[in-house]
């Protein structure tokens, strides 16, 4: 059989399918960040906050109210997306005419905020949430062992991902959002309301923060970093695939989440900043990211 | 960042009149991780662990003026270096209590020795404190990675568990950790089939697991601590690697994380600690101090920091000054103590406290009575088996 750098096939495949699982979650992160910026020039620095948010409301739906995982899937994201709405329209509203620097400057804080006072309440150990019983076990394929819940975890990413990327580019909606954008006053003219569409824009991108949290809860463990240490890397995401490309942070998203995947299995050491040299190269030689039109 | 208490001085201020002995000011800083993956098993429990034993103490009535000051070292050496030096300098701290994550206690020990403070450190794991680093100016109270690789790697591997394989974070303590099991196992007849070194700290452990899945080891060894102890452990029951057969053993995990993890999922762990709050009516009462005080039970990282702080308040009385540290942990050196805590304790030439640890196995979740009835006492280990032997160039009572 062959081998690679010594390393056998199964376990290379094991370990690019554990990439494709990682970059699932990049993936609906980093989308609601670029359209959230694509869409309203927000650099959202509170989505791995809200994130966590997702994987909180979870826990709490279950064990406050004993809601579980199917209807918090659903449930959790349309709360942490009114919450974001609500954040919307009291301050970030305020910001749109200034620099995209007071914007990341106000979710940056919000971000400490609200982690601070999920740390205050609940600590920082984490809580346990059960991966749901229909998706417990796993199935083995040879090379590895896939446990059913990740691999729903891929397929509600895809679902989502692409779901949310024919929204925008091939509908109508889609099309009023990207003239909103491109020219607010024209197309208010024509008597679209663009403020609730960009209130409700950022409340969609805020809410594919909470469904990434969710998908989160059962297998990482839900605590109030979980947020903080996932979004400088779905930033770098972000401008490798080029700020504000939809299909770039989807895409991105996935393949970065292979490249790291096998950072672990050459150089485990390394994994940790492998995407964030690749940021570095891509800058340098194509700055306007992958996927990114040049300006 | 800095929280100040002050304690004593009203109560030094209405005895001014002449009625005490002596009126010695000291000031003791709590520097640890107070927002990160540290932050519950040492954080603010440590402070409230350590005014407790200004209180149980009863300094202000023996004339000693009491203040804690705070702050958070966020694990990184850099950070907590320069609070370190601030503190010497600028505010006059006697003892820095505490600071867990390894790689930062060791440049605090460095710093305290050049400025004569005391290191009274609970929470890091290193060996290093009293061994290749040691400081006259260190007590390293609570435990260490021999400690640790002792108890659970000699445990495991005495059950049959003889093929290891190490996941470790990629840092002082990991390594240190890592290097001290590897020694156990092998000499208990085991063999360690390999390793992999994860960034610290990891969300992800699935890639690493898979990499021991397929090393056909016995036992996968945790070296790691926190956060990432339990996101591994949660992982690898998803991966269905307990199920398969193999075992893991968490070298290091603190009774905070059992808890955040659930007796469901920890069952049957072995793990050693210095301390479990269930052990005697000692620990119990107070331990229920402590939770009325901070919400929770006490980790072994607060119970040493409160045990230090008596040990060190002791040594400051006896002697009328806190401002020679190395004359302080001489002193307590000479004591012997017989601590409400941790039992009969002597601090070693080395700095190293030496007690009595205890394998402990999670229980089922049938067998547990409430959320914090996590541990079934296994065995003792006494002092002098788990901890390494002191090195001669190490032994400062000689020098």
């Amino acid at each position: 059989m062959f081998e690679l750098l010594g390393i056998p096939p199964q376990v290379l495949l094991g370990q690019l399918l554990l990439g494709l699982i990682n970059g699932s979650f990049y993936a609906v992160l980093s989308l609601g960040l670029a359209v959230i910026f694509g869409l309203l020039n927000i650099i959202n620095f509170a989505h791995g906050a809200l994130y966590m948010m997702g994987a909180f409301v979870a826990w709490m739906l279950l064990n406050y109210v004993g809601i579980g995982y199917w209807p918090a899937l659903i449930l959790a994201p349309l709360i942490v997306g009114a919450f974001g709405i609500v954040l919307e329209r009291t301050m970030l509203a305020r910001l749109y005419h200034l620099d995209h620097l007071y914007g990341l400057l106000l979710t940056f804080g919000l971000a400490l905020i609200i982690q601070g006072l999920f740390r205050n309440y609940y600590g920082i150990s984490g809580l346990p949430y059960r991966i749901p019983d229909i998706l417990s076990g796993g199935h083995n394929l040879g090379f590895m062992f896939m446990p059913n819940y990740r691999a729903w975890v891929v397929v509600a990413s895809v679902i989502v991902c692409f779901g949310t990327w024919f929204m925008i580019e091939k509908t109508r909606l889609g099309a009023y959002l990207r003239a909103a954008t491109e020219n607010p006053v024209l197309v208010g003219a024509f008597g679209i309301n663009v403020p609730l569409m960009i209130t409700l824009t950022y409340g969609f991108g805020v809410a594919l923060a909470g469904f990434a949290g969710v998908l989160a809860a059962p297998i990482y463990s839900v605590n109030p970093n979980m947020g903080a240490d996932m979004i400088i890397v779905v930033f770098a995401v972000v401008v490798i695939g080029g700020m504000g490309s939809i299909m770039g942070a989807i895409l991105t998203g996935y393949i970065l989440g292979l490249v790291e995947g096998l950072t672990r299995v050459f150089y485990p050491e390394g994994s940790a900043v492998v995407i964030f040299v690749i940021m570095a190269i891509v800058l340098l030689i194509k700055p306007e990211g992958l996927f990114g039109r040049a300006a | 960042m800095l929280k100040r208490i002050a304690f004593g001085s009203a109560i030094g201020a209405l005895a001014a009149g002449g009625a005490l002995a002596q009126d010695i000011d000291v000031t003791l800083g709590v520097l640890n991780d107070r927002s990160g993956v540290y932050a519950d098993l040492s954080g603010e429990g440590s402070v409230v662990a350590t005014r407790m034993a200004v209180e149980d103490f009863d300094a202000a009535g023996k004339g000693l003026n009491v203040e804690i000051i705070s702050a958070d070292h966020q694990n990184k050496p850099d950070i907590g270096s320069n609070i370190a030096r601030q503190w010497y300098d600028v505010d006059g701290v006697n003892a820095i209590i505490d600071v867990p994550t390894s790689s930062v206690a060791l440049a605090v020990a460095d710093i305290t020795a050049e400025k004569n403070g005391v290191l009274l450190d609970s929470g890091a794991g290193s060996t290093a404190l009293t061994r290749e680093q040691c400081q006259p100016n260190t007590v390293h109270w609570t435990y260490d990675t021999a400690a640790l690789a002792n108890g659970t790697g000699g445990a495991v591997t005495n059950a049959g568990g003889e093929k290891w394989f190490f996941l470790t974070a990629d840092y002082a303590f990991g390594h240190s950790l890592e290097e001290n099991t590897m020694a156990v196992v092998k000499e208990n007849g085991g063999e360690v089939v390999g390793n992999v070194r994860h960034p610290f700290p990891s969300q992800d452990f699935s890639s690493f697991l898979l990499q021991a899945q397929g090393s056909g080891a016995d036992v996968i060894g945790l070296a790691n601590a926190g956060g990432d102890t339990v996101n591994a452990i949660k992982q690898a029951s998803e991966f269905g690697i307990t199920q398969a057969g193999q075992k893991l053993a968490a070298l290091l995990m603190f009774v905070t994380d059992v808890h955040s993890l659930g007796a469901e999922t920890a069952q049957g762990l072995n793990l050693t600690e210095a301390f479990y709050w269930d052990q005697n009516d000692a620990t119990r009462d107070w331990s229920a101090r402590f939770e009325e005080a901070h919400g929770a039970k006490p980790t072994m990282v607060h119970a040493g920091a409160y045990s230090a702080t008596l040990a060190y308040l002791a040594a400051v009385e006896a002697l009328g000054s806190a401002e020679d540290g190395a004359a302080i942990v001489a002193k307590m050196k000479e004591a012997d103590i017989d601590d409400a805590l941790f039992g009969k304790t002597k601090v070693r030439g080395d700095g190293r406290a030496i007690h009595d640890m205890y394998l402990f196995q999670v229980k089922a979740p049938g067998d547990s009575t409430g959320e914090w009835d996590l541990y079934e006492q296994i065995s003792t280990i006494s002092g002098e088996d788990a901890f390494l032997p002191m090195l001669d160039e190490c032994d400062f009572t000689k020098k």
